[in-house]
């Protein structure tokens, strides 16, 4: 019997996140031969993405875009994905591991009395079924789980699936009504804080800081290698808590847990709490004065010496890099 | 002001995770309120002392948890409740179905929780309580102030701060930042000793079989692989600049 996967897009700053192109490969990978996968982007002003996301190989993708859908409401935004489950009757379905994606899935698991996977990292078949494997413990420990529910509900970790490219594949374009807004709770006002670069969770290149870049002026150099590998700039709490950048850019147990391509961990010194947020980096680097720094036995590449003096090093090299094979 | 906090008791953040016969070893460890769980306290005790009315901590675990509940009647709130769970399978529908039976039978104003436990990290629980008593909710926030019976609260939305508006009753999941959760004081000890700490069985909440159904199961659990020992870059700083990035392209393959 062939089974029907849904995957819940979103967008950020008017482009499909990453992580949605993650999600179909994740989906790919839980689904077997003639399985159907299909999309749903909410939305409000979203028809550039729906070209994009069609072009995934999904066999139909449904929109529902409209102004009451422009800034995340949990009532709003589960009943218009109920309202697309109803019709779709799915299997599966898959989100990312977002701020939307958190608050999302278990309203939609409990609306549907379904299972739901948190977190995933990594998805195998065994036994004729998919195996999800997701950190715990703060990544000290994977725990591999099954579904008992049809259906059931997955959220991937961004940065652990490969993107799902484009394919021939036509897709059907199903658009719906918008649901009624919520009475019960609305959002009065957003403060932008985030950096609108490149999204912490998402980013493959993450530059962090801690107390030993010693204030503002330091992660101005920070900044500037991110740029140059087209990354983000991340910090320790230490960091924050000393004023030295916003608390959006925190990483660490309490912050965002981040699993970039490459982590490169500035005058950190590697509070457990700090290594909760970033130890399932693929690549870690380590640039601290101290060489006793706990942060060493987590890294992959060690350099001893001022942060000050190395990091514009680094960004000069990886300038010179990339420009060469451009 | 009736309030209700969700209260999980964890590991401590320090503790190192040890497999024994497969599974996670609990010996020796030091359990401590769920960190997130805490801001939650802190918050609901904030808000009594504001508007009087009545804190309950209410947890659903095995019986070393009573001593998470007692801790959190030592910073202030004045009951607790432990249902205790030996038969209630580890999955957030489960356990959420047990809280929803047990809330229904109370009355309340707001409902607190962690934004999520940081030994599962799956951060469902509470969302999908608010979902099964039909409450609005608002996860991860930062700040709250109540007026007229609306709750204005401040949301981190991947840093994004969203002002939000809730009507009351309502369930709110507490972000790092709400507030500095505060120590118990030795008075405050002594007097947890003597607060009411009721414990229930799942008979004393008529849940059915079905209410218990794991939505997920555990199948193994697994230690990340041994870490290969650092590779530190030696002599002058230019150069470990440069060979640091020919490792990245050509060692690692990650640029």
């Amino acid at each position: 019997m062939n089974q029907t996967f849904l995957i819940v897009a979103e967008t950020r700053e008017g482009r499909l996140r990453q992580v949605v192109y993650e999600a179909l490969t994740a989906a790919a990978l839980s689904a077997g031969e003639g399985d159907r996968k299909i999309g749903v982007l909410l939305g409000s002003g979203v028809e550039m993405q729906v070209i994009e996301l069609a072009a995934c190989g999904l066999d139909q993708l449904y929109v529902i875009d409209d102004p009451s859908l422009h800034t995340y409401n949990p009532d709003t935004w589960s009943n218009a994905l109920l309202a697309v489950i109803e019709q779709v009757k799915p299997d599966a379905i898959f989100l990312g591991h977002t701020a939307i994606g958190r608050d999302l899935a278990p309203l939609i698991s409990a609306s549907l009395n379904a299972g739901q996977i948190s977190d995933v990292t990594d998805i195998r078949q065994a036994d004729g079924r998919p195996v999800f494997t997701r950190p715990i413990y703060a990544g000290k420990a994977f725990e591999q789980r099954v579904a008992n529910t049809r259906p059931y509900v997955v959220t991937i970790r961004p940065n652990n699936f490969q993107a799902a490219g484009p394919t021939n594949q036509s897709c059907e374009i199903v658009r719906l009504a918008p649901p009624a807004p919520s009475l019960r709770s609305f959002v009065k006002d957003v403060l932008k804080k985030a950096s609108s670069k490149v999204d912490l969770t998402e980013a493959k290149y993450i530059v962090s800081g801690g107390r030993g870049v010693r204030g503002a002026e330091g992660f101005r150099l920070l900044e500037e290698l991110a740029d140059v590998l087209g990354g983000a700039v991340g910090a320790s709490r230490g960091a924050c808590d000393a004023g030295y950048c916003d608390y959006s850019m925190q990483i660490g147990q309490t912050g965002k847990v981040v699993t970039p391509e490459v982590y490169i961990a500035c005058g950190i010194s590697g509070a457990i709490q700090h290594l909760a947020g970033m130890s399932n980096s693929r690549v870690i680097i380590a640039i601290n004065t101290d060489p006793e720094a706990p942060i060493f036995r987590v890294a992959h590449y060690g350099i001893v010496g001022d942060l000050f003096q190395v990091v514009p090093l680094l960004t000069e090299e990886f300038r010179k890099l990339l420009a060469s094979q451009s | 002001m009736n309030i209700f906090v969700l209260l999980k008791q964890t590991f401590d953040t320090e503790e190192r995770i040890v497999l024994r016969d497969g599974v996670i070893s609990e010996d020796g460890v030091k359990f401590v309120i769920n960190p997130y769980d805490e801001f939650a306290v802190e918050q609901a005790i904030q808000l009594r002392d504001e508007f009087g009315g009545k804190v309950t901590v209410v947890s659903v675990g095995p019986d070393r948890a009573s001593e998470a509940l007692r801790t959190a009647l030592a910073m202030g709130a004045d009951e607790a409740v432990l249902i205790r769970g030996e038969r209630i399978p580890a999955d957030e529908a489960a356990v959420s179905r047990v809280l929803a039976a047990y809330l229904r039978q109370q009355s309340f104003d707001l409902i607190l929780g962690g934004y999520f436990s940081i030994d599962q990290v799956a951060g469902q629980v509470a969302v999908r309580l608010a979902k099964l008593l039909d409450l609005p909710h608002t996860s991860a926030i930062t700040g709250m102030k109540l007026e007229d019976g609306r709750a204005i609260v401040t949301r981190d939305a991947e840093g994004d701060q969203e002002i939000v508006e809730v009507a009351l009753p309502a369930l709110f999941t507490a972000q790092q930042g709400l507030n500095e959760p505060r120590y118990p004081s030795l008075q405050g000890i002594m007097k947890a000793k003597k607060k009411p700490l009721a414990t229930l069985s799942l008979d004393d909440l008529g849940l059915t079989a079905e209410a218990l159904e794991a939505g997920t199961s555990r199948i193994s659990v697994s230690l990340p692989p041994e870490r290969a020992e650092v590779r530190m870059i030696k002599g002058e700083l230019r150069d470990q600049a440069a060979e640091l990035v020919q490792l990245l392209r050509h060692e690692a393959k990650v640029i």
